[in-house]
């Protein structure tokens, strides 16, 4: 119908139709360029417009967005530095308690040792008895000559003798007075060892405190940085929160592979329990599958206590707010309950080994083949229930990654919905400006399709402006002929009233 | 967020729990086996032998087997051989299986064959038996040459309601007349399909036992 009527303008002549046609749909196209145009435009404009604004808002939402990850973020740095520096000082205290506990009987032992020290010097210090004074009167005496009298030589023979003796008495005394002291200063020597010892000890305790409070003062200095809110402290705890997502959830990755082992060794006996061919409503999820998932569950959780109450997680402040008493008393409850759990297991992992050896006994009568008992049938069966008394207590550890996975994946998914707007925002602006490129050209477009009247427009334009032109020019050029003409009258008239 | 997580997961526990308290199950078999014991047919118990233990071996527990017999008169109770709802419990369930097995050989070893073949009467007290099951799917397994010879005076010309039941017939023999005019085997199995599709029931035919798992497609 439409091609008829394209080509059926002029009977026989369908080409010229078309040609008619044509001409007349660019006659109109060309009238109505303008406000054809205008609409592109205005189209166009208004839609990049509604972009623009949707972009601006997105932008917001961005925005806003990074500073609550930011605040987030930096509350939870603060909060682990807080934890890192109470965990310190508990560790200084710690050591405090431990080794300065014994500096009263410490100082003890130093003050006797020093006494001692003491009353050994003060003793090795004694001087050894002088010689008697009378000694120096006998020695003149003894320096008389005898003239000869051989009485006066007798009393001075003597008298040298009784000195000789004296002298060697008083050098007898002597060297034992100084082999005295000298035993004392020898005694002295293990104190002197002790003392070293002590004081090295003491050294070394201080140099431990030293290096602590070293280390506090680090992780001081980056929790002031983080109150502070520095960019840096914020690009440092996104690293750490990124590595800490990928560590946890590699963990986490490792946990549920050994749910599965755990979920293969309960499923198949809770057959026994809840029925094997039952149902969660007209699902097709069984019911022995959710029972075993339940108590997989129950042990999870029971880890999950079990951790906070030693202070080994923070997912539930109630319990962190627990005096230590109770805190014991979860403890103890908690571990009863896990290894009840786990002894449970154990009887099911050690029935699922029957369970299976039956309906291999089963499947093999089936076939018509004889019932073999293989060798070491009881290597599997003990090994599974190692395995189920075991598994439990190592999902208890589940909550040490979880509690990571679940603070870092608060930053991870923050830092990916920031990065998701910003993608949002990129697409938006780029498609804004797109629509605007279409609308531009489809003016071309429109404009290429009326090239033949527009061409036209164009030399008929032309041509009036080259006659406007001429028009123009020669009132001007008689214009500036008048001008010209007016100012030499006007220089020959100041030259003539200048003469004058 | 942590609460959030924490919050969720015990309320799941919980509603899983509930769910498990009201749990049923969900899909249920119930097959019936009819055997043939007139003529020449009581000598191949061996394939039905393999049939039963490929049933025992993939029924599950919560689902129902029978074996009966197609003689004379099969009406009647006295010509179901065993028949079994294999318990809840897996363990139990196999020590069901292991004595219906029993049964089975036993009842191979004691097989007598019958004057007369009243398949009708048996698909009537097969019909009845898994009726009673109210399983979800049910089937009845045939073995015969689907050549009904009754006695006289009993009535069997009337139509069946298989309320949905799948009829499957195996291994069905060609008789020595079927040689002479194979039109009359395919008509015998024609007129059975009609009968059991006009009773609203589905019927099928497999002769070649190394594809069993075709019952239940």
């Amino acid at each position: 119908m439409t091609f008829e009527l394209w080509t059926g303008l002029i009977t026989g002549q369908p080409a010229l139709s078309v040609l008619v046609w044509l001409s007349g749909l660019i006659v109109v196209m060309y009238v109505a360029r303008q406000p054809v145009h205008q609409m592109i435009l205005s189209l166009v404009r208004s839609i990049r417009n509604t972009l623009r604004l949707m972009a601006q808002s997105v932008m917001l939402a961005e925005k806003q967005l990074r500073n609550r990850n930011r605040e987030v973020l930096l509350a939870q740095g603060q909060e682990h530095a807080e934890r890192s520096i109470e965990r310190e000082f508990q560790r200084v205290e710690a050591l405090v308690n431990r080794d300065l506990s014994g500096y009263p009987s410490l100082q003890r032992d130093l003050e006797e040792q020093i006494t001692r020290i003491d009353e050994d010097y003060t003793q090795s210090g004694e001087v050894p008895p002088k010689p008697p004074e009378w000694l120096k009167a006998i020695e003149a005496v003894a320096e008389i000559p005898d003239n000869g009298s051989s009485v006066v030589g007798k009393i001075l023979s003597d008298i040298h003798n009784t000195l000789k003796k004296s002298l060697h008495k008083s050098i007898q005394e002597y060297r034992r007075a100084n082999r005295e002291r000298h035993n004392l200063l020898k005694k002295m020597m293990p104190y002197w060892r002790s003392l070293t010892n002590s004081l090295n000890s003491v050294e070394k305790k201080i140099t431990g405190l030293e290096q602590r409070a070293a280390i506090i003062d680090s992780q001081m200095q980056s929790y002031e940085n983080i109150r502070q809110q520095a960019d840096f402290s914020e690009r440092l705890l996104s690293s750490s929160s990124m590595t800490q997502f990928f560590i946890s959830g590699l963990a986490l990755g490792l946990a549920l592979v050994g749910m599965y082992v755990n979920f293969q060794l309960v499923a198949l006996p809770m057959e026994e329990m809840v029925g094997a061919s039952s149902y969660l409503g007209s699902s097709s999820i069984r019911a022995s599958d959710v029972a075993a998932l339940f108590i997989i569950s129950v042990e999870i959780i029971l880890g999950l206590f079990l951790m906070e109450s030693v202070g080994v997680t923070r997912l539930f402040p109630i319990i962190n707010l627990l005096d230590d008493h109770k805190r014991k008393a979860i403890f103890w409850i908690m571990l009863t309950f896990l290894f009840i759990f786990s002894g449970i297991e154990a009887s099911l992992a050690y029935m699922r080994d029957m369970l299976a050896a039956d309906r291999e006994a089963l499947s093999q009568i089936l076939s018509g083949t004889d019932v073999a008992e293989p060798a070491l049938r009881w290597i599997p069966s003990v090994g599974q229930m190692v395995m189920g008394f075991t598994l439990p207590f190592v999902l208890a550890f589940v909550a040490i990654p979880l509690e990571s996975f679940i603070y870092s994946f608060r930053t991870v998914s923050g830092l990916l919905g920031v990065w998701l707007l910003h993608m949002l925002v990129v697409s938006i602006r780029f498609m804004g400006n797109v629509i605007y490129g279409i609308g531009r050209i489809l003016i071309n477009a429109y404009d290429l399709v009326i090239f033949i009247p527009l061409k036209l427009e164009n030399s008929f334009k032309k041509r009036s402006a080259v006659s406007l032109e001429k028009l123009v020019e020669k009132p001007a050029k008689k214009y500036a002929e008048i001008e010209l003409s007016e100012n030499i009258s006007s220089k020959v008239d100041e030259l003539k009233e200048a003469e004058r | 967020m942590k609460r959030i997580f924490l919050s969720l997961g015990l309320s799941l526990t919980v509603v899983l729990m509930l769910l498990l308290g009201c749990s049923e199950p969900r899909s249920k078999k119930a097959v019936y086996v009819l055997v043939d014991t007139s003529g020449t047919y009581s000598q191949q118990f061996e394939k039905v032998q393999g049939v039963m233990r490929y049933m025992l071996g993939t029924l599950l527990s919560g689902e129902s087997l029978a074996l009966a017999r197609i003689d004379s008169e099969s009406f009647s109770e006295k010509d179901i051989v065993a028949r079994m709802s294999f318990d809840l419990r897996p363990s139990m369930a196999n020590a069901q299986k292991r004595a219906f097995l029993e049964s089975v050989e036993k009842f191979g070893s004691d097989i007598l064959p019958s004057k007369y073949t009243d398949i009708t009467g048996g698909l009537l007290q097969a019909i009845e038996y898994l009726n009673e099951t109210k399983a979800t799917e049910k089937y009845i397994l045939i073995f015969s040459d689907l050549k009904e010879e009754i006695k006289q005076g009993q009535v069997r010309d009337f139509p069946i309601n298989f309320n949905g039941t799948h009829v499957v017939a195996i291994n069905v023999t060609k008789l020595q007349s079927d040689n002479v005019d194979p039109r009359e085997y395919q008509q015998r199995l024609d007129a059975w399909a009609a009968r059991v599709k006009q009773g609203n029931g589905d019927w099928k035919l497999i002769n070649d036992l190394n594809r069993l798992e075709a019952i239940w497609d």
